[in-house]
């Protein structure tokens, strides 16, 4: 079956061209970074950096891109960093890095202090060295205007959809509640869109922090903060843990800016300073210990704990996988039937779905499908994580029944001719079947493929066995148990149907 | 059933060249044709633009009182009725790979023809017996020698009880016991009133077996007659070629 083979080479040389460019960029990112470590230059070395972390994507008044220049960053974060920096002689350098890996960056050297709006809790500071409790914020509900009234806390939410950030404070009391009052928590990987989809009533709330809330509200509005707050936080600087010299250094000068009115005046250029700041502040500076948030009750992690989470995330995207898997096949043979039997104008409207599909990341299309397309159609996020990678796979489905429709022997389809068979009997009965054992190995390849590509829809919050195993690192803070039980899930998933396919291929070409 | 084959002025031009030019043949119920002519020469071509497999740009083509106009290929579906009358024995008998020996044989009655599946079967199963190939009606394409393929595509070929039956040089991949054997099946093909066209280049077979003989020479009818006239005093450069040609299986 030289064609199909072909395509599947192709496939997958494509698909290694692609990790080799990542693994490339990952190296050269790396070698770039390597040079400068942060090692603890002695301070006021002249030239000495000061490497932080946080996440541009979080946007202000914590950290986002100047508007005016793109390339350097501003925000309270921001400014906090240069004070420290300056404090320490040092020159501050940004790195851009996701939220939820600043405690773990930091951990393994990317940065000296990770600074984004970092929430102080237990787990937290067990693990890394972390810096005075810079700022106060209040979780905070948010609510459709009409439930401004019915919703005031999480015990009115029974049943009904809490969205937030993942690997949160407010991420744990939402999982606390669902034991408590049956709350359905909804994890994000960014702070805007649980507002967009409260307005857009995929959500009936959201908790988050009350700087976030107000500043979706500034810009977005169309929706009602309930003024109560249902627990308090801090942000904190994070440093790795072996480096708590730096986190002194950098407490003294937080200190000292907390008396000298610098960070008060930093609060109030980015609209975030009340009263409340101010008696924190007042405590701070007079040295009382801050307990951390009540509502963390942060396990330890143990696995026992987190299997049901993780066998239920393989649940979800196996299920996941083969309803996709059957959309794309189905799709995928009309697909191909129209491109080998059409008229010319379908055959070219075929031909532009099968490139766009294949030429575009499947992360952005699930992204237009679930967010893009949200006034238009609001699909639950598991219909359209089913839809978009179903969506994506029919055309790569359809490019291997269309070669190996191509590869039945033209003799086989005139001797199906001169019989008198009709075109549509002669596909049905001639060519399909053949050209399905053609099919078959790079199926099972897409499919293997599809499996772990699932993996992306927690972009769209279902949460699925990566999502599952990120929490799960997260919150114990390491990646080794989660990734290797991550990875035997996976495989169990994924051996089995292989040597399925291996054993049918056998059958067929050895009878 | 019986029909006779009437082919008048068949012409054939493929990119531009002229690839048959004005072929007539008149084949009557019961006659085995050899089509004979060196490689090349188009008797390939005649037997697919008489199947319907490739159009012809001149002349007609009538089996009984079907007939198939020059031009484009109708589609299938109005040559219903020219596919029940003709059927056709590949060269490489493209056997349907993935069915075995029985479901290759009833394929076309049940589906085309809408036999039931038991008189599609008690059919078939009598063709593959008359051919000695019954025991093997289990087996896959693939499991079959090379002559025991022929016959059970000459079997998948006469289950629609077609009245005029076409085969591409079903001589070449058999050994001359095999050949004998075969000349025995067309002659009793023919003996039940249906019409041969087999191209050969193969003399002492046709010899043997056909009534008639059309020689083919560069897409040209250069003799046409009874075997035994032609065979035996060939008038054309084209036929003494052939009578001197070594024996080979192709």
């Amino acid at each position: 079956m030289p064609l199909p083979r072909t395509v599947l080479r192709l496939n997958v040389l494509f698909r290694s061209a692609l990790l080799g460019g990542a693994l490339l960029a990952a190296c050269l990112t790396a070698l770039a970074c390597a040079p400068s470590r942060q090692g603890a230059p002695a301070a006021g070395a002249p030239g000495a950096v000061l490497r932080w972390g946080g996440d541009a994507e979080g946007g202000a008044p914590f950290v986002e891109a100047d508007p005016a220049h793109p390339d350097s960053m501003r925000g309270f974060d921001v400014e906090i960093a240069d004070m420290i920096a300056a404090g320490l002689e040092r020159t501050p350098e940004f790195v851009q890095v996701a939220y939820a890996s600043i405690p773990a960056s930091v951990e393994r050297g990317d940065f000296a202090v990770g600074l984004s709006g970092v929430e102080d809790r237990p787990d937290l500071r067990a693990r890394h060295a972390l810096s005075l409790p810079y700022f106060e914020f209040r979780e905070v509900l948010a609510v459709r205007l009409a439930d401004s009234t019915r919703y005031r806390s999480l015990a009115d939410l029974s049943g009904k959809r809490v969205g937030t950030l993942g690997a949160t404070t407010a991420y744990d009391m939402i999982l606390e509640a669902q034991q408590t009052s049956g709350v359905i928590p909804i994890s994000y990987d960014d702070d805007v869109h649980p507002y967009s989809d409260l307005v857009d009533g995929r959500l009936d709330a959201v908790l988050l922090d009350h700087v976030i809330a107000e500043r979706a509200l500034r810009r977005q509005g169309g929706f009602y903060i309930v003024p109560e707050a249902l627990a308090r936080g801090y942000y904190v600087a994070v440093f790795a843990r072996a480096d708590s010299a730096l986190r002194d250094s950098a407490n003294t000068i937080l200190r000292a800016r907390m008396r000298d009115g610098a960070l008060e005046a930093t609060f109030r250029r980015w609209n975030v300073w009340d009263e409340q700041q101010r008696a924190h502040f007042a405590r701070v500076v007079a040295e009382e210990g801050i307990g951390a948030v009540a509502a963390a009750k942060r396990d330890n992690g143990s696995l026992r704990r987190y299997f049901p989470a993780l066998l239920r995330g393989a649940g979800l995207t196996l299920v996941l996988s083969c309803l996709a898997m059957s959309i794309a096949v189905m799709l995928g043979v009309l697909v191909a039937a129209g491109r080998v039997y059409g008229h010319p104008i379908v055959r070219a409207v075929l031909t532009v779905y099968v490139e766009v599909m294949r030429g575009t990341p499947v992360l952005l299309q699930l992204f237009v499908l679930y967010y893009g397309l949200s006034s238009v159609v609001r699909l639950p996020a598991f219909m359209a994580a089913v839809v978009g990678l179903g969506l994506n796979y029919a055309a790569y489905e359809s490019e291997i029944y269309r070669s190996a429709l191509m590869a039945i022997a033209p003799l086989q389809l005139e001797a199906a001719r001169t019989l008198g068979l009709s075109e549509l009997q002669i596909l049905r009965l001639v060519r399909a079947p053949q050209a399905f054992r053609l099919a078959l190995a790079p199926m099972t390849n897409d499919f293997v493929a599809l499996l772990k590509d699932s993996s992306l829809v927690s972009v769209i919050t279902v949460v699925e066995l990566t999502k599952q195993t990120a929490i799960y690192a997260t919150n114990i803070g390491s990646w080794f148990v989660p990734g290797v039980v991550c990875a035997l899930l996976y495989l169990a998933l994924s051996l089995p149907l292989s040597r399925a396919a291996i054993a049918l291929e056998r059958r067929w070409s050895h009878p | 059933m019986s029909a006779p084959l009437t082919v008048r002025g068949l012409t054939v031009t493929r990119g531009g060249q002229s690839v048959l030019r004005g072929v007539d043949l008149d084949v009557a119920p019961g006659e085995v044709c050899a089509l004979m002519g060196v490689s090349g020469a188009g008797k390939t071509t005649v037997l697919r633009a008489i199947a319907a497999l490739q159009p012809f740009t001149a002349g007609s083509v009538r089996v009984g009182d079907v007939s198939l106009e020059p031009g484009r290929l109708p589609p299938e579906s109005r040559l219903r009725a020219w596919r029940r009358s003709v059927g056709m024995v590949f060269q490489a008998n493209a056997l349907f790979e993935h069915l075995c020996v029985l479901d290759n044989v009833t394929l076309a009655p049940i589906h085309a023809l809408g036999w039931s599946t038991d008189r599609a079967e008690s059919v078939a199963r009598s063709l593959l017996d008359s051919l000695g190939v019954l025991p093997r009606a289990a087996a896959l394409p693939r499991e079959l020698s090379g002559g025991e393929a022929q016959r059970v595509a000459i079997a998948r070929a006469l289950a629609p009880d077609p009245p005029l039956l076409l085969m591409d040089e079903p001589t070449s991949a058999l050994d001359p016991a095999r050949r004998g054997s075969l000349g025995e099946v067309l002659r009793t093909l023919a003996s039940t009133g249906r019409a041969l066209v087999i191209s050969t280049h193969d003399v002492d077979f046709a010899r043997a077996y056909a009534d008639r003989v059309a020689v083919l020479s560069q897409g040209v009818l250069a003799e046409f007659g009874s075997a035994a006239d032609i065979l035996s005093a060939p008038r054309h450069a084209a036929t003494r070629a052939l009578l001197t040609l070594p024996k080979s299986n192709d």
